[in-house]
Order: structure tokens, then sequence, then C-alpha cells
């Protein structure tokens, strides 16, 4: 999947010159952590989020309000040249870059402005969707010699059960280097045919597994 | 125990909304969801002289106009259209029919709509005070979505019921759900609905369908704190399960405040179950509706409808489970350990596997469980956070 087709396109942003206190008001009404700063041409011209602001402003315990602090240009607090992406960049390289370079947004930019923005949650979510989950199925989890066209030998019974997989995930068998974990979402609430004919072409299903249990 | 309810009508305590017609509500011999499981409650309830013709009331039929209130008329029609052949596999299978799970089969319309009229006349006993109690064990259909069939669910009884209570008498309602799959369908039903409180405990999502049910699932806007999930972990066991259930029923009704019950039934947390990978035993079928008569009492003044649900094992299971729930209702007590000789011979014969003599499991029905402990303690944990907003901190 390319960024275009999950970056949030209705970004929020100030300008440099907008102040520490309308950063935070925008924050809190929108319910968000991370603003790109842009200039009046619409070019990304830093970031700023909630952690910044926090470094920046006094503790909520203080009676004193220092409201110099407050109207402070946030300019004076953004990340300047914030790492930037493209709408043609990969979720898994997004991914990498947050792991990496320990970020928690990334502003997309094309033909110079910005056009979007990719956060830790978004991708969370492409997790959560990628995982099958969001829709009724069933898990069932196989454990297969790690060898070249095992995926065809165990989705052959899927096949023939006239059975819709909602997602696919491949696994390292922590146990065994020489096996990997198959997990399928399965659109069935009865998945015991399907379990039976796997076992039949001589896999080990994994069906409830939990450490420590043998069933 | 009948009492006068005004015009020379006598109030019943109890109506067990049942015919055979009911049995039409079949995808296949081969199909784990068999309603024949209705055909040996019935019977067992008869040998126990726990059950008379005039406690029987037979299933109408739902009307188009009814199914609406939960269903969209395009899903209805292509039901219909199935029904008589007259679809094929590709225009049906979008909306979950004629799937592995679901299979189109004669005259399903018909069998479905009988299946939710079946608690709609439930619902019209209990709300015009001819029953105090109702149970409709061909009913709780609980995947059953707006647009599509999903889990052996064509439409889905309870929902239409809800909504039918909401529109004809305006009542608060409760839908208590202990299938041992999340009650998805009913709970997204009245997701944003904060007249309608949606309770499920289940088998976590990890292995079984559908998947959902997590505790962070509590509703939306309006509807936000009234739908709670209980999602309990493989290999869970009497104590534990009813820890969590009865804890949390009683818990949510002072918080609600319901002004009817309805309680789904699936009997498919047995350890027996073929389909789940919980630990029940006869002990919770005991105690479940014991509970939901209770709090129907003390909430309610005794409003309650039962419905039937999920159930694989229909021979050693679901007729000793499902007729605890009918004697309940009726204050019966249990006084003989063992089920009726006449019963036991008559189906032994069919059965595939040799049928349980008594009315509670034996001991040791299965190995100890090596993680009892953790697991144990890893449900009273979704238990606190599934509460945690209806408790005061």
């Amino acid at each position: 999947m390319i960024l275009e087709q999950m970056m949030n396109k209705d970004v929020q942003t100030l300008l440099p010159s907008n102040t520490i206190k309308e950063a935070i008001t925008l924050l809190r009404e929108k319910k968000i952590r991370h603003l790109p700063i842009t200039n009046e041409d619409g070019n990304v011209v830093g970031v700023v989020t909630d952690r910044d602001i926090k470094d920046a402003t006094p503790s909520n315990l203080l009676d004193s309000h220092n409201h110099d602090i407050f109207d402070t240009p946030i300019e004076e607090i953004m990340t300047k040249n914030p790492v930037i992406g493209h709408p043609l960049d990969f979720v898994e390289e997004v991914a990498t870059i947050f792991y990496e370079q320990q970020i928690g947004c990334l502003p997309i930019v094309s033909g110079g402005k910005l056009v979007g923005i990719v956060t830790e949650t978004d991708l969370l979510y492409k997790y959560i969707e990628l995982t099958g989950s969001l829709q009724p199925g069933s898990q069932i989890e196989v454990r297969v010699p790690n060898r070249p066209g095992i995926l065809f030998e165990v989705s052959k019974v899927f096949h023939d059960h006239h059975a819709n997989v909602l997602s696919v995930l491949v696994y390292p068998d922590v146990q065994h280097d020489t096996n990997k974990i198959l997990v399928f979402r399965v659109k069935t609430m009865n998945p015991l045919g399907i379990i039976e004919d796997i076992r039949k072409e001589g896999f080990d299903v994994l069906w409830p597994n939990m450490p420590g249990m043998t069933t | 125990m009948a009492e006068h309810a005004g015009n020379d009508n006598l109030k019943k305590h109890a109506v067990y909304v049942y015919s055979e017609d009911q049995l039409g509500y079949k995808f296949s011999d081969t199909h784990p969801f068999n309603q024949k499981r209705l055909t040996l409650t019935t019977d067992l309830l008869r040998k126990m002289n726990a059950l008379s013709n005039a406690d029987v009331v037979p299933p109408r039929i739902a009307t188009d106009e009814e199914l609406l209130l939960a269903h969209d008329a395009r899903y209805i029609d292509i039901v219909k259209k199935a029904s008589n052949g007259l679809v094929n596999v590709s225009q049906t299978e979008s909306f979950g029919i004629g799937t592995e799970d679901t299979p189109i089969f004669p005259n399903m319309h018909e069998a479905s709509a009988r299946l939710v009229g079946g608690t709609l006349t439930a619902v019209d006993y209990v709300m015009e005070n001819k029953a105090l109690h109702a149970l409709n064990l061909g009913g709780g259909l609980h995947h059953g979505f707006r647009g599509r069939a999903s889990g052996f669910c064509v439409y889905n009884d309870s929902s239409v019921a809800i909504k039918y209570i909401q529109e004809k008498y305006n009542a608060r309602v409760l839908y208590i759900d202990t299938d041992a799959h999340h009650g998805d369908g009913v709970q997204w039903s009245f997701y944003d609905d904060p007249n309608v409180c949606t309770v499920s405990i289940h088998e976590t999502g990890r292995y079984l369908f559908p998947g959902t049910g997590n505790v962070a699932e509590r509703g939306t806007g309006q509807g936000y704190g009234t739908s709670f999930n209980l999602p309990i972990d493989a290999f869970t066991e009497d104590d534990s399960f009813l820890e969590l259930y009865t804890t949390a029923f009683r818990e949510i009704c002072e918080f609600f405040k319901p002004d009817i019950i309805i309680s789904q039934n699936g009997a498919d947390a047995h350890y027996f179950d073929p389909l789940t990978h919980l630990y029940g035993t006869m002990k919770i079928y005991q105690e479940i509706p014991k509970l939901a008569h209770q709090l129907a009492h003390e909430f309610c003044d005794g409003k309650w409808i039962a419905v039937g649900g999920g159930g694989y094992d229909i021979w050693r299971v679901v007729p000793r489970a499902w007729s605890l729930l009918w004697m309940e209702m009726n204050d019966i007590e249990l006084t003989q350990e063992h089920l009726p000789k006449e019963w036991m011979e008559r189906w032994q014969k069919e059965s595939p596997v040799p049928l349980i003599p008594t009315w509670m499991d034996p001991p040791n029905l299965y190995e100890p469980i090596p993680r009892k402990a953790e697991i144990t303690e890893k449900n009273k944990q979704v238990l606190e956070k599934a509460l945690y907003s209806i408790r005061s901190h």
C-alpha cells in the first residue's frame, strides 16, 4: 500500500508566527498530537508535537502563569527541517522510519506543498486491518516446514472448502527455526472441516495454542 | 400458578414458544447448526412432566415490516429470491448467503422469518402481561447483520425484537448473551443507542469466530458506555466463567435499570462443544438462568425473555442445558439426579455418542488445566476493565 491511499488529507497546520497558546488550543480541539508548520506558500518548515509544547511550557502544578511563554511563536520550539514523506512512499517504509528515527508523524509533501499526514496511530490501525480482525472470522494457525511452495499446499485446502481468507500472516517459529507459522483469518464460524483437512495434509494445526498447554 | 390479569385472560407464568415448523431452519444434514436440538429438548421436558400443552404457543412469522426494523430491504429481497431458487451464488455471496456457513436452502426466508416471529411472539406475551416470562429456543441468531448473514444466522431475531419493543412498548432493554461466540450482530445494531444495553461474555477472538467483542468495545456516540464485553480465555472453567457473569450482570443491571431482560442462551461454552475451547460444565447452565430470573424479578417486575443460540453438541449438552433453563423459568426444582429413562432409551439409539445419564456432568470430565490460575487471573482483569466505567473511583 502507498501513502496516498491511507494518509489523512485534512491536515491541521499553523504558521511559524502562531503562538504556543494557539498550538495548545488546536491540539486540544482536534484531539491530535502533531502539527506540521507551513509558511505562507504551503511549504513544510517544521513540526510541533505535544511533547515540544510540554517541554516549552511551565508545569501546570505551578501557580504563576508566565504569559510570555504562551505568547512565544512556535517557530522557536518547532523541529525544523522535519523528516517528510511522499504520497508514493510505501507503508512499510514509514513503519521503518518511525521505528528508526523515533518519530510519531510524517508530513506528506508533493510539489513542494503539504498534501497529507500519516501518524503512528494511522499505522497501527492499518496493522489491525491487515490482521483481518475487523471482520467476522476464525483464526487458524498452522506450523509448516520452512520450504518453498508450502503456502500453496495449505491454501489449497481453503480453496477446496470454498472458504474466504481474510488475511494471511507468516511468523517465524520461535521453537524450531526449520518451521514457520502461518496464521490465517477465515470467514467462517465452522473451521472444523478445514482444520481436519489441513491435518490430513500432514501439517500441525495449533488450535488453540497456548504455551504450556497441550491439547 | 396463573393469576388474573384483567378481562377474562389468565396470566400465565411462562410460555414456551415452539412448533415443529421451527425445524425448517435447516441448512443441510451435515451442518453443525441442527435444530433437532429443539426436538430433543422438548421431548426431555415432556418426559420430565415439566412442559404441558398449555405452556406451548406456536411462533408467528415476522412480517416484512418487522424485519425492516433491523434489516435492509435489499437484503430481505435477496433472501427471498434465494429462498425460491431465483438467484445464483455469485449474486448472494456478498450478502453472506450461499456460503459454507450459511448455505441457501428451500424456503429459507420463511424459516428465518419464523424464528424472528417466535421471539416477537415471546415479546408480545411478556409486554402485554399475558405471561411473566417467555422462552423461544428457536431464536438467538445473534450474528445476523443489518445487510448480510453471518455465522449460521440469516435474520437477527433479537435485534428485530429489541427494535420492536422500543417502537411498540418504549421500554429499556438489557440484552445478555452467554453464547461462547461474541454477540456481534446485536451489539452493532444498538452500538449508538443509549436505551439498549448489550452484554456479551464469550471466548476471546484470538481463535474463535467472530473475533470481535474486545473489552474496549463500549459503544459509540450517545450509546457510549452501554455495550459491555467480557472476552474470556480458551480453557476457562465454571468458577471463573460464573465469577465474571454474576458480578457483571448484577452491576450492569444496577447501573442500567432495565425494564426488560432478554437473555441469549447459546449452549456452546461447554467442554464437549466441538466448535469452541471453553471448559464449562452443566453447572454454568444451571446458574446462568437462575441469575437472569432473579434479576428480572428485582429490576423488571419479572419481565424476562430467553432465546436459544449456539450449541453444537446437540446430544450431550443442549437438551440438558435448555431444559434447565425452562425449569428455572418455571421454578421447577430439580429433585432427581438422573434423566428420565424413557428419554435415554429413545434417543441413545440415534446418538453417535453415549448420552450423559445425569443432569449434572460426571466429575473429572477433563484433565486438569495447567495454567488455570493465570487464566482465572486474566479473566478477572477483563472483568475489572469491563466494569471500570460504571464503578465509582
